[in-house]
């Protein structure tokens, strides 16, 4: 028996509900590829800085499409369907490297670092026999090619011819807080990733969800790092599915209504032997000690203090997501700040002190409405609409994201 | 061979292990130097040079903050591990040093009794021999795969 409703409408109340079903149909999921990754929306890739030089390569993903991103003879980089046109096999087949053209193992059919099909093995055929007939055109079902864009080193591609520049995508205050954090060339610290047991929109949720950050996470709030009565706020950007929340610590840590509340958030008594993870430098000189920045409908940067990540949001069937982290400092860091930024990295990642839960918690919801597809989710903190908000004590940025989400997919 | 020094080391992973394994996580700082360090990286990050680490302590005070946080802090669901650690090689430093290199499996069983292949990879070990027990001066923990299930919440 289907536990999915006949009716795929959007409950009457709007943005104010989320139906279960969303996470769990899968000709909704289909849709998404179509209308979401492979429609009119940047996707995220990866940082130029980890394509330094002519001829680098990786492989990733632009929803469930394998595709390969390059940087060419020319400098210029380059996203292509990681797929031959001849049988469509994968083309590359490591997850990075240098090389100067790429071709498939299968029948060697070669293609440039733009993509384009440059040579066909026995076209001609041998001594006469065999071959192509004269008027095929191998290079028709080419490997698909998006178009690529950096933005303050990040790198994006679409499939959509019409997409607007990314800033216009994003808003302008998105985009001044994603040059805010990538203000200087960068240097890679490295990458893991994360196989999420939930659909990849409870993620997206969760980044999005600034209610959550003090109650689930018994490690920031213990320590004051982020107490909803702190001075910081939320911004909703584009088109409703970017969003920039901010927290600027030490103001207003006297505050009290957590123990008010008598919330599990605040059990007392626990203290660090080693505080020293925690002693950050203000390297943006604003106060700002977390920021968070999404941009629909699968990137995520991280400023938790001096810890810098991007995160790539991978959907991997109606119920995975990989999450893959690449944390990140700045050419001009000194060791010292290195070994902080190392260190603070212990907050983030599958094993961090503030990540490891949100690891978990998409994964409860995933199952705990495996029985109620007909029902939906209430989202209704801070109002029903979408707008940016002082007060973190909002699900505003929740909302843009089905704002946005729903125009996608006509829901 | 130097039997006595393999047995030594093999000795103190099996502790090690097991103290992990009874969910004694209060005793796993214990099998440190004071100024230990203790780094859980994947193959690809340390094959690379790349220095960032999934859980990084350079202190016996990182690990027990790190025992404290998932005893008073962290939400996770309940978990064990087993842990199987094989194929020790064992080479003399100094007088009071030795470094080891072994294989390690962790099988994880979530109190739903779904149990999975969590995690293998090498223990790289650096040993101190003159110390109350023999401890770890640095245990650089290698994940075969650069992926990790849901979270990675107990040691390994």
């Amino acid at each position: 028996m289907s536990t999915v409703p006949a009716a795929r409408a959007w409950p009457a109340e709007g943005l104010g509900r989320v139906p279960y079903w969303i996470y769990q149909d899968e000709d909704i999921y289909r849709r998404e590829q179509e209308r979401i990754y492979y429609g009119d929306t940047w996707n995220f890739l990866g940082l130029d800085a980890e394509l330094p030089e002519k001829g680098d390569f990786k492989t990733t993903f632009v929803g469930e499409m394998p595709v390969v991103v390059t940087r060419d003879e020319k400098g210029t980089l380059n996203c292509f369907e990681n797929r031959c046109a001849h049988r469509g096999a994968l083309l590359c087949l490591k997850d990075r490297g240098n090389v100067k053209e790429i071709a498939c193992v299968y029948h060697n059919w070669t293609y440039d670092l733009a993509g384009n099909l440059t040579s066909v093995a026995f076209r001609r055929g041998v001594k006469g026999q065999g071959g192509m007939p004269e008027d095929a055109e191998p290079g028709s079902h080419a490997p698909r090619k998006f178009r690529v864009t950096t933005f303050s080193g990040l790198v994006f591609a679409t499939l959509s011819e019409t997409m607007p520049p990314f800033e216009r995508y994003v808003g302008p205050e998105v985009a001044a807080k994603i040059r805010r954090v990538m203000k200087a060339p960068v240097k890679v610290l490295g990458g893991y990733s994360q196989v999420l047991p939930s659909n990849w929109k409870l993620y997206f949720e969760n980044v999005k969800d600034t209610y959550h950050a003090s109650l689930l996470h018994l490690f920031f709030s213990t320590f004051r790092l982020n107490r909803l009565e702190q001075r910081g706020g939320v911004i909703v950007g584009g088109d409703g599915g970017s969003h920039v929340s901010f927290t600027m610590m030490k103001a207003d840590s006297s505050g009290d209504e957590y123990e008010k509340a008598g919330m599990r958030s605040v059990s007392g008594g626990y203290r660090l032997e080693a505080p020293q993870m925690l002693e950050s430098v203000d390297e943006f000189g604003d106060g700002v000690t977390l920021q968070i920045l999404t941009v629909f409908p699968g990137f995520v940067l991280q400023q938790i203090m001096n810890c810098l990540a991007v995160r790539q949001v991978l959907p991997k069937g109606v119920a995975g997501t990989e999450l893959v982290w690449t944390a990140f400092g700045y050419v001009s860091d000194d060791e010292r700040m290195t070994e902080l930024r190392l260190k603070q990295s212990n907050l983030v990642g599958p094993a961090g002190y503030i990540s490891l839960e949100d690891g978990a918690v998409t994964g409860f919801v995933q199952r705990g409405v495996a029985g109620a597809s007909a029902r939906a989710s209430v989202v209704e903190m801070g109002g029903r609409g979408v707008e940016s908000n002082e007060s973190r004590v909002t699900e505003t940025s929740v909302r843009g994201l089905w704002q946005q989400y729903r125009r996608h997919m006509g829901l | 061979m130097d039997v006595e020094l393999q047995l030594t080391v093999e000795n103190l992973l099996a502790r090690y292990v097991h103290a992990l394994d009874d969910n004694r996580l209060e005793d796993w700082p214990s099998f440190f130097l004071e100024k230990g360090r203790y780094r859980i990286t994947t193959a690809e990050n340390y094959e690379r040079g790349l220095p960032l680490s999934i859980i990084y302590a350079d202190s016996r005070a990182m690990l027990a903050d790190r025992v404290s946080a998932l005893r008073h802090a962290n939400i996770y669901e309940a978990q064990r591990y087993r842990h199987t650690v094989s194929s020790t090689l064992v080479e003399r430093v100094d007088a009071s040093t030795a470094r080891a290199t072994s294989n390690f499996q962790a099988v994880r069983i979530m109190r739903t009794g779904e149990s999975i292949l969590f995690a293998s990879g090498r223990y790289l070990d650096r040993i101190r021999l003159n110390a109350k027990a023999p401890c770890f001066e640095e245990k650089i923990v290698v994940i075969d795969s650069r992926s990790v299930d849901t979270l990675l919440a107990i040691p390994l």
